[in-house]
């Protein structure tokens, strides 16, 4: 696999701010998000506060209703939280508008979901540039980026091919690729081996595992402890917080779950 | 940015190419049938205003009205009457006042001869119309000659004939090979003093399907001896006094008749008034048929919104893949805005083929002529059918939370 470009290379195109302390990758602040009303009330996230740093490679594991997936949205920048500040690369973004929003998913993050999410009838090539379409790279510069991403993630034989024409391993590949494509500081990953067999899914945790060990941070999404033990550090949610947070060795790495709950 | 709007927008056309088609369709068939509506509207009015030109300048007509009323024109009528119910030659003179009739330029008395068919050696021609009149007929209805002589003075009662273009070339082959030669009407030997210029087919009758012999001549061979005229042309001085005229000649007739405006026995026609009328009835109907498409146009937008909208249904995850990669909600709007000005254009572009196309077939008799205006106003509603029907679900589709765009299934 040809070498991607180190993290830091793209920290300095993304953020001008970027030579300062090294600052946390991910900081979540006392986040709570609630849905519904009155009785109906759920709280998908009832105070959580997290800190990911740069090159950390953390599982976010716990049952369903746990919160995790409406952590994956407000991490992803998808969604925003009813109450709490939570810092991407150093920005508050609970100050953006929803312009600025895009941006930062653009920019900062990459995405990797569970069905892969290609746009159907888009050749690989086309799948991958895609973000950098919305970034406004010349045409060219972003074939060849493209191309370098699909080679980083084994697939440049199967760049001309549409995503019916791949198998569920190659999609995700893809998927990774796109993800990669704008050099983000963040991989963001929601049950990327949820719909893949155990080869499949080997492949892609290799692959994560070698980004990893290659500088990039990544988030994963699971509730599969197996997938999770791949990761540096996992952390487990129960009722939208965080109730153990440790080293994959099993050490405890932080005691950031105390804060939970806190108003 | 906008190139990208377009090649996202073109491959989600391609993606459908049977729906995208159809939805292009509504707005061919709206934008065609406007064009080729507004087309044999004008082509219609431009025939109705060659017609005006053709029939004379500043012409009107006096005729014997159909008897109406207790008034007949036959012999039933009684004592002294009976002669001021026809038109005479004494009729048409009196309107020769420049006294009187200070509007009037010059009248020429018409008889109307039926069915005359002209023979020379084996040659026949029906003609559809044949006059006996005065030489100044062939100036009030702008009659001029293409070989040969128009009649004068000294032709009357002579059996001299003009003859219009489309009897001549039935005669001959060469029509100034005509002139002075002898052609049988129903019979009787005359001699062609000249062949009238063309004044060209127009709709449905032909102007120069005539023949037209001294108003003598005429009564002696065809119509046989009678006072009556067929009609009076009588030619206003201008344009401008063509009611003063008509007043003038209703006041002398009604005076020589002794009728009044309520029994009159003769009516005063303003032919290129008439068609004027026509142009009016043809522009109003031109605007409803025109409406009638227009309303098509309409049906065909909503159709473009319609499936736009169903595209953003079926697209609703690749928007959300879109906006989890980045997209903004300016780039999801301009993508399907792109997409349906892509098939409201590409529609309107084709329908103004089609309009040409169809224009350019003679329908009933009328020669269709495409108005360039219709064409800009096409592309421009077209385009902004595009842009009206497409701004809606183009919104909608920005407006989708990626969050539950991605969740959708």
């Amino acid at each position: 696999m040809a070498a991607t470009t180190p993290a830091p290379a793209s920290e300095v195109r993304a953020a001008p701010a970027a030579h300062r302390a090294p600052r946390p990758v991910i900081a979540l602040d006392r986040i709570r998000k609630v849905y519904g009303q009155g009785e109906a009330e759920v709280r998908a996230l009832d105070g959580v506060s997290l800190t990911i740093k740069r090159g950390e490679f953390v599982a976010i594991v716990g049952a369903s209703g746990s919160g995790k997936s409406t952590m994956m949205n407000i991490i992803g920048c998808l969604d925003a939280p009813t109450s709490g500040r939570y810092f991407m690369d150093g920005i508050e973004t609970g100050e953006l508008d929803e312009f600025q929003l895009a941006q930062i998913r653009n920019r900062k993050i990459g995405f990797v979901f569970q069905s892969f999410n290609l746009i159907p009838r888009t050749r690989a090539v086309e799948n991958v540039a895609m973000p950098l379409a919305y970034r406004k790279v010349p045409r060219r510069e972003r074939h060849d980026l493209a191309l370098k991403a699909l080679d980083a993630v084994g697939l440049s034989t199967r760049a001309g091919h549409l995503p019916s024409q791949l198998s569920g391993g190659q999609q995700q590949r893809v998927a990774i690729a796109r993800a990669l494509v704008t050099e983000p500081v963040l991989l963001l990953a929601d049950e990327p081996t949820g719909a893949l067999d155990t080869h499949s899914s080997e492949e892609i945790l290799d692959l994560f595992g070698a980004l990893h060990a290659r500088g990039r941070t990544i988030v994963m999404i699971t509730h599969e402890p197996e997938v999770a033990a791949r990761a540096q550090r996992v952390v487990r949610m129960q009722d939208g917080r965080v109730i153990a947070d440790t080293a994959a060795s099993g050490a405890q790495t932080s005691a950031q779950h105390f804060a939970g709950g806190a108003q | 940015m906008i190139t990208e709007a377009v090649r996202f927008a073109l491959s989600g056309i391609a993606a459908n190419k049977m729906r995208s088609v159809l939805t292009t369709l509504g707005i061919v068939i709206g934008i065609s049938a406007v064009i080729t509506l507004l087309a044999v509207g004008a082509g219609t009015s431009n025939m109705i205003k060659d017609q005006i030109g053709k029939l004379g300048t500043n012409v009107l007509t006096v005729n014997r009205a159909v008897a109406t009323g207790g008034r007949s024109t036959g012999g039933s009528a009684t004592g002294a009457r009976t002669q001021s119910t026809n038109l005479t030659i004494a009729d048409q003179q009196a309107l020769n006042d420049p006294v009187l009739a200070p509007d009037i330029a010059t009248t020429a008395p018409v008889v109307q001869a039926q069915s005359v068919t002209a023979t020379l050696g084996t040659s026949t021609h029906s003609i559809a119309s044949t006059l006996g009149t005065s030489p100044s007929y062939f100036g009030i209805s702008n009659f001029t000659v293409a070989a040969g002589r128009l009649l004068d003075d000294a032709d009357s009662g002579q059996a001299v004939v003009v003859i219009g273009n489309s009897v001549a070339v039935d005669l001959a082959t060469d029509v100034s090979t005509l002139v002075g030669q002898t052609v049988s009407l129903n019979g009787q030997n005359f001699t062609v003093a000249g062949v009238l210029a063309s004044k060209g087919t127009s709709g449905l009758n032909d102007p120069d399907d005539v023949a037209m012999v001294p108003y003598a001549t005429a009564q002696d061979k065809f119509t046989g001896y009678s006072a009556s005229l067929s009609s009076i042309a009588v030619q206003a001085k201008s344009a401008d006094v063509m009611t003063q005229a008509q007043n003038e000649i209703q006041q002398i007739l009604d005076a020589r008749h002794n009728v009044t405006s309520a029994n009159r026995d003769y009516q005063v026609r303003n032919q290129a008034q008439v068609l004027s009328t026509a142009t009016t009835t043809t522009q109003t109907l031109t605007i409803l048929l025109s409406a009638v498409a227009g309303i098509s146009l309409l049906v065909g937008g909503i159709g473009v919104m319609n499936i736009m909208l169903v595209t953003v249904t079926e697209r609703t995850r690749e928007i959300g893949i879109r906006k989890a990669i980045g997209a903004t909600r300016g780039n999801i709007v301009m993508q399907f805005l792109v997409e349906s000005l892509i098939i409201s254009i590409l529609g309107g572009i084709v329908g103004i083929l089609i309009g040409f196309g169809a224009s350019s077939f003679t329908i009933a008799g009328i020669r269709p002529e495409v108005q360039w205006w219709t064409v800009w106003l096409s592309v421009v509603v077209s385009a902004g059918i595009g842009l009206v029907f497409g701004i809606y679900p183009a919104n909608k589709a920005a407006k989708l939370r990626p969050i539950d765009a991605l969740r959708y299934e």
